[in-house]
């Protein structure tokens, strides 16, 4: 079975393929099937592969598959070779699983857009995309998938592409990224010409021989990865495009801009955690990226009025969550929390794009309300999501992942007590602004009436990724919670399992699980008083004069936007404007030249061909001639 | 000495082709002044083969034979198409191709 | 055998001379098929009979026929515009050229070896293996022209459209 893991992208590459080529003759049932189809059967393939797997998974820790050579020259060979560990496993059967449920919910929400054949190809396209990034065993393959994600986040952030805001957002995001790409590659051609090796598991033994921790080389390189890891997830300082990527369909947001692709950039520092092991300043780095990233989304995301942009703030926010677990150390802690979010931002976007078509397409939650009665089940679901965000304890994933990631930050001897305490207040924010949008959408009265409730496609994915918002938390419990600590074990093949500065003991962890909890509770509490529309305390606190001020500048996302564009592009476009001129008449130049010289060389074209049998003649002579001296 | 005077037969025809393709206007000439340059091409192939007793030598000739066969046949064809077309045979007069 | 050759290398050049300045095409077309006759008798003489046949056949024999076909098609030919083209004034030139080409190559031929080793036959198997051994590809490449000939004269030869492009 494991000889079956080449299908894995395969299948939805072929898919994209027969979409690309044939989809405009294509009925939409049979777009349908091709486009879920060929992403369902992947989803099978993992469960047999993944089954496999894991029946001789701690004698077997990997399974090494190697197809063609794709790069041949000398010194260099890059072969299109996949690699299934632990990692990687987990990494395909969220992709896969997530993917495909959110190709079913599309089958419906998309069902009344012309794009039908464009929407499920660029879909399949990335799916192939993102599981040749997770999959890959060298890091050009894995650069390949990292740039078809980012291509096709382009594709569907700009699928209306009829409006020009929605290009822009398009070109925005893949701008950005861009930046962080780079970085990312000419981190790559460090590595290669360092260690002549690009295979992401020998690389990284090479690198650790050759270079001590601390060394100026693998700081450099860590750097460099950060960087395309910071542009991928959208982190500070390149967090801007998230935002905006919300122009996208719902379903786009759900999978790419929320479950898979922007926690590429935690992939690729868990895949590469024995070279950023190498470089301690740039872990610490990469834990304050996250604690900032996660507080700076966090606030943004209290004040958003278009429902999906708060959505995007708090993903923002909890992949800055993933980011301080890795920055201290707690590897197996992130992915757990990778693996949650994945299920209930899916949740949460899928639910609010239910709510979106319900009401034609309307996407400020200050005309939405009172849906409670109108839509319940989306209410429930939406409610599981957002508890599940807020970390409500006991009964929600979120709460597991979350509370290890704190305890981590507490006891780890990577960590620092600030970073806890920020990841507090983080918590309690997160609980505020997500039940600020149950409050806002589905208490309170009616605003817009919504037009219908969503059919069996739409209603199947959320229950589905309800009950597994809810339950996946129950593969990793607390030494002081029935200390069930399967997660971790699963992973410790993989990834090094977190150290503890000594005296942390049960009764400590406790204690910090009890602050944690009421800190998530607070926020929820708060979020009901600030929010709850008899309350509506938050109304009269925005008209204060602090009020007045703080809001636009949270909801434009702290001003970076603004920033960016006053010291970057302005001047950018200010020095081309300029400098046109001096290069425009360098090319003038050479046309002038180039046309003299034609002007030139077109007299000796005669057109009589006796004329042109006598040059021969001349050139045949002078030729001799030269031959004979 | 028999092959060296052939060679200098073959130059000597050659030169002959190659003032009758220059001097001549009528297109019809310059194609028989070209078969004469071709002849003397293989002239000289067959001398050096007959020099050296190999076979390349008519090997050669066997090729150049061909070639004019094919040009011929094509070449004959445009003289045709021309004198359809411009109802003269001068070449001076197909300049179209000016630079 | 000497005095052979140098007859007929005389009535070559002769009968070619002829064919460069003679205004009727037919009579210019006679003159090449004696000069190729007297050419095929030179190959002879250098002991190469197999292209003396063909250069007979084939030169003297298909490709004067195609010439010969050509000028019936075009019709009476202008004689006196034929003669009024050939000034002695347009001799002078290529004259000049062709004669700095004869002295360049006379002078190398001159200045090569002159062993005494003359004409040396070879054999007729010998030219078979060689063509179908080391020069097949040489005869693939010459059936790939002949093929393009043969479409080409057949495109060409077409009287065609009444509006020329």
């Amino acid at each position: 079975m494991l000889r079956l893991l080449w299908l894995i992208p395969a299948l939805p590459l072929a898919g994209f393929l027969v979409l690309a080529l044939f989809g405009g003759r294509f009925s939409r049932r049979q777009i349908v099937w091709v486009g879920c189809g060929s992403v369902g059967t992947a989803a099978l393939v993992t469960a047999l592969v993944g089954a496999d797997f894991l029946r001789g998974f701690p004698d077997r820790p990997s399974y090494h598959q190697t197809l063609w050579n794709w790069i041949d020259t000398s010194g260099m060979t890059v072969g299109v070779s996949w690699y299934l560990d632990a990692l990687s496993l987990l990494m395909v059967a969220v992709i896969t699983g997530i993917g495909f449920l959110i190709h079913l919910y599309s089958v419906e929400y998309m069902s009344g857009d012309d794009g039908y054949a464009r929407f499920f190809a660029y879909m399949n396209l990335f799916l192939a995309a993102m599981l040749t990034l997770v999959l890959a065993d060298n890091l050009p393959l894995l650069y390949l998938g990292w740039e078809g994600v980012g291509l096709c986040s382009y594709l569907l952030i700009g699928f209306w592409y009829r409006e020009p805001e929605y290009g822009a957002a398009a070109q925005k995001a893949f701008i950005v990224t861009r930046i962080g790409d780079t970085a990312f590659a000419v981190g790559l051609f460090i590595l290669f010409t360092q260690l002549k090796s690009l295979s992401i598991q020998q690389v990284q033994t090479l690198a650790a021989d050759a270079w001590p921790v601390g060394s100026n080389l693998a700081v450099i390189v860590a750097v460099l990865f950060l960087a395309g890891a910071v542009g991928k997830s959208a982190q500070l300082p390149l967090q801007v495009w998230l935002p905006d990527a919300m122009a996208g369909p719902t379903p786009v947001s759900a999978l790419i801009h929320a479950a898979t692709m922007v926690t590429a950039g935690v992939y690729l520092i868990a895949r590469m955690h024995r070279l950023f092991e190498l470089a301690p300043p740039v872990l610490e780095a990469v834990a304050v990226i996250g604690l900032l990233t996660l507080l700076l989304a966090a606030c943004s995301a209290l004040v958003q009025r278009d429902i999906k942009r708060a959505l995007a703030y708090s993903t923002m926010s909890q992949i800055g969550y993933m980011f301080l677990a890795l920055g201290v150390g707690a590897w197996s802690a992130a992915l757990f929390h990778f693996l949650t979010h994945s299920c209930f931002k899916a949740l949460l976007f899928l639910a609010a794009g239910s709510v979106i078509h319900s009401l034609r397409h309307e996407q400020d939650i200050f005309r939405m309300g009172g849906l409670r009665r109108q839509l319940p089940l989306t209410f429930w679901t939406f409610l599981i999501g957002a508890a599940a965000m807020s970390g409500v304890p006991f009964i929600t994933s979120g709460f597991y992942s979350k509370d290890w990631i704190l305890w981590s930050a507490w006891s780890s001897p990577l960590s620092h007590r600030w970073i806890w305490f920020g990841a507090l207040l983080g918590t309690l924010l997160t609980g505020l602004y997500s039940f600020r949008l149950i409050f806002r959408v589905f208490f309170g009265e009616v605003r817009t009436p919504p037009s219908g409730a969503p059919g069996v496609a739409m209603l199947v994915p959320l229950v589905v990724l309800a009950f597994f918002a809810v339950t996946v938390g129950f593969l990793e419990l607390p030494r002081t919670l029935g200390d069930l600590p399967l997660f971790s074990q699963y992973l410790s093949h993989v990834l090094p399992t977190i150290e503890t500065i000594p005296g942390m003991d049960e009764s400590v962890e406790a204690h910090e699980q009890i602050a944690v909890t009421c800190s998530a509770l607070l926020g929820i509490g708060l979020a009901a008083v600030l929010f709850l529309p008899r309350a509506n305390v938050a109304d009269r606190l925005a008209g204060t004069s602090l009020g007045r001020t703080l809001l636009p500048f949270w909801q434009g996302g702290w001003g970076f936007d603004r920033m960016y564009d006053g010291l970057i592009v302005r001047p950018w476009l200010h020095l081309t404007r300029e400098s046109g001129e001096i290069i425009d008449r360098c090319y003038e130049s050479l046309v002038v030249a180039a046309e003299s010289f034609h002007g030139w060389l077109s007299r000796t074209q005669t057109g009589h061909v006796r004329w042109y049998a006598a040059t021969v003649a001349v050139g045949a002579l002078v030729l001799l001639g030269l031959f004979a001296m | 000495m028999l092959t060296t005077h052939a060679l200098v037969l073959a130059i000597m025809l050659f030169c002959i082709g190659l003032v009758g393709l220059l001097s001549r206007r009528n297109i019809l000439y310059m194609l028989l002044s070209l078969e004469i340059m071709l002849n003397a091409a293989s002239l000289a192939f067959i001398a050096g083969g007959a020099r050296w007793g190999q076979a390349d030598g008519e090997i050669m000739f066997l090729f150049i034979l061909t070639l004019a066969a094919a040009e011929v046949s094509v070449a004959l064809g445009i003289v045709l198409q021309l004198s359809y077309r411009f109802k003269t045979l001068d070449a001076d007069a197909f300049s179209e191709m000016k630079g | 055998m000497e005095v052979l050759f140098y007859i007929a290398a005389v009535v070559t050049l002769v009968a070619t001379v002829r064919v460069i300045t003679h205004v009727h095409a037919v009579h210019a077309l006679l003159y090449l098929v004696v000069a190729l006759i007297a050419l095929a008798l030179i190959f002879y003489l250098l002991g190469a009979q197999f292209a003396a046949a063909l250069e007979i056949i084939i030169y003297g024999g298909a490709i004067m026929v195609l010439f010969i076909f050509v000028v019936m098609l075009l019709g009476p030919l202008a004689v006196e515009q034929e003669k009024s083209w050939l000034t002695p004034g347009t001799w002078v030139g290529p004259s000049v050229l062709a004669l700095v080409l004869l002295g360049e190559v006379g002078y190398l031929i001159a200045a090569g070896d002159h062993l005494p080793i003359d004409v040396m036959e070879t054999r007729r198997k010998g030219i078979s293996i060689v063509l179908y051994g080391p020069y097949i590809i040489g005869v693939e490449l010459a059936s790939m022209l002949l093929l393009p000939g043969l479409i080409g004269a057949y495109h060409l030869g077409r009287r065609v459209s009444k509006e020329p492009r």
